[in-house]
């Protein structure tokens, strides 16, 4: 018999490689990154990342709220006994699955100001006097195309995180509120949401995040314009590496870019905290 | 109590729109490539091409290094997911099973480097590969794309493995199986299915993954397919070749396509079980 110590030591052995890749790819990038950091005195005179950030908080705002929404009843109506769930659900997954640097290209072709589908459509139910829209060209509907392709994609993931939360509250809920005489709307309101606080703080946390991080997306779809409008923050730091070559600069990005989502996580967990005291 | 025919006839309304929403734009693609070069330009867009044709599809391989791109796609993912399922494996069982002082706070430094999106990690990690000598190589991305997915990988297949009861690897262990011998012929086979859906995921991201493939591949006949098609264009930024575009979205999109049809339950299980209970 080996001695405990040993053991120990072998046993932590199985999770080496493991530690060792993620240690090589997500911690030393991080310290890597304060050490090359450079040129902190310009931060505060930078209007690009002024105005790179507004636009990232305008689209993580627009897209998480109306995932929310869309993901909670999306939610709501796969959960039914249906005849070919399966098959709707798969439907459902597709967005989820399909190569966001791929499906952008898809939307440019929607989107395209003289042969796209979107303005025909629009044109022919008549709620736009032209089909020939310049989406992409104009800064509001520029970043509201971004907003409708990154809602189009990750709706699914929302609507599943709530599905898994929807379907843990206890039907005797529902039956007892309909023998009190509480109608769909009542109970929705006050068993539905107060239940699935805690599923929506955390599916929140977790798209407001990643939604911060856009790159593909809009990088394919807009490439940041028109004018810098749908530029976003990591978009900023590609341009600044890889189109200025200032490693140093783009380093101290990084960390403003890290920080904010720090500071976003904590601000989502502290409030969803406290409201469950 | 059975519903009304009204609350049936909005929830079959409501299934059709959701349906009808999710694959929209994938479809318009599909009719796209399907029309002739001329007609894909027409105005106002014809909604059913009037002659299919499948030249675009062609066009794609004789004239652009599609192929290649296909290639270089699936070497990154099937490696990554070899890869990210074995290490994994490994780790999993030693955090679901082994006694490790301080395990605990490791999976949960583990699950909060994962909550980070990779767009951070992207400058620093692309001076490291730069030094290690793997940009324009496979591996320059497999390795990056493994420990991208491995936070989710040894959370899903801990979860499984804990599932598993113990005096299976107890009575194993009287027969003079080893630690080593336990895990791959006890726990292995039992937990293939949740091995094959953490596969499924990593497979999906590593075909899918866009900026690390943007910034580590600059050799042409390296790159993965999103990147290619994404850099995809005409002589001048005037020719946008959309037959052409449409068709290499489509035949791109066809493996996630399938894969999830064949494997939603799977995908739903993987994802539902990464997210919630971490």
């Amino acid at each position: 018999m080996k001695d405990e110590g040993t053991q120990v030591w072998i046993n932590w052995s199985f999770a080496v490689p493991a530690l060792v890749l993620m240690g090589l790819v997500n911690v030393i990038p991080i310290g890597q990154a304060f050490y090359f950091a450079d040129g902190f005195s310009a931060l505060p005179l930078d209007t690009r990342l002024v105005s790179s950030l507004k636009n990232t908080f305008v689209f993580t705002l627009a897209t998480v709220l109306i995932e929310l929404v869309l993901g909670l009843a999306m939610a709501m109506v796969l959960l039914k006994p249906l005849p070919g769930r399966g098959w709707v659900r798969a439907a459902v997954l597709i967005p989820w699955a399909l190569p966001t640097a791929i499906m952008a290209m898809a939307w440019q072709w929607i989107f395209n100001a003289e042969y796209g589908v979107m303005g025909d459509l629009l044109y022919k139910i008549g709620l736009v006097s032209s089909p020939q829209i310049a989406w992409l060209a104009k800064p509001g509907l520029a970043m509201a195309a971004c907003v409708l392709a990154d809602v189009w994609k990750t709706t699914p993931f929302m609507a599943l995180l709530l599905m898994s939360g929807l379907a843990n509250i206890p039907d005797e809920l529902y039956e007892a509120a309909e023998i009190d005489g509480a109608g769909p709307f009542r109970q929705f309101c006050f068993i539905t949401l107060p239940l699935l606080k805690p599923t929506i703080a955390l599916a929140v946390i977790f798209r407001a995040i990643q939604s911060f991080g856009v790159f593909d997306l809009v990088w394919v779809l807009t490439g940041g314009g028109p004018g810098g409008k749908t530029q976003m923050i990591a978009l900023y730091v590609y341009d600044t590496v890889y189109r200025y070559l200032d490693i140093g600069y783009g380093c101290t990005l990084t960390l403003v870019m890290a920080g904010c989502l720090a500071l976003m996580s904590g601000v989502v967990l502290l409030v969803a905290g406290r409201e469950e005291a | 109590m059975r519903p009304s025919p009204w609350a049936r006839l909005f929830l079959g309304c409501s299934v059709a729109v959701i349906v009808v929403w999710s694959l929209a734009p994938f479809l318009w693609q599909v009719i796209t490539s399907l029309k002739p070069p001329a007609e894909v330009v027409s105005v106002p867009p014809t909604y059913w091409p009037s002659s299919p044709t499948i030249a675009s599809y062609f066009k794609i391989f004789e004239n652009r290094p599609f192929g290649t791109y296909i290639v270089n796609s699936f070497i990154v993912a099937l490696g990554t997911t070899v890869m990210c399922t074995g290490v994994g494996t490994l780790a999993a069982y030693a955090f679901a099973r082994l006694s490790l002082p301080g395990g605990k706070w490791a999976i949960r430094a583990i699950l909060l480097v994962a909550l980070f999106p990779p767009t951070i990690l992207i400058v620093p990690l692309y001076k490291l590969i730069k030094a290690i000598g793997l940009l324009n190589n496979p591996f320059g991305l497999i390795l990056p794309y493994t420990a991208l997915n491995l936070p989710f990988t040894i959370w899903v297949l801990m979860t499984f493995f804990k599932q598993i009861p113990k005096d299976i690897e107890e009575a194993a262990a009287v027969d003079g199986l080893s630690r080593w011998g336990t895990l791959l012929k006890i726990i292995l086979p039992l937990s293939a299915p949740a091995v094959a859906t953490t596969g499924i995921l990593v497979f999906i991201f590593s075909w899918n993954e866009f900026l690390l493939a943007l910034t580590f591949i600059s050799r042409d006949a390296a790159r993965t397919v999103p990147v290619g098609i994404a850099l995809l264009s005409g002589v001048t930024i005037y020719e946008v070749p959309w037959d052409q575009i449409s068709a290499a979205v489509v035949l791109t999109t066809v493996p996630v396509v399938l894969m999830v049809l064949a494997f939603q339950r799977r995908i739903i299980e993987g994802l539902t079980a990464g997210a919630v209970k971490g």
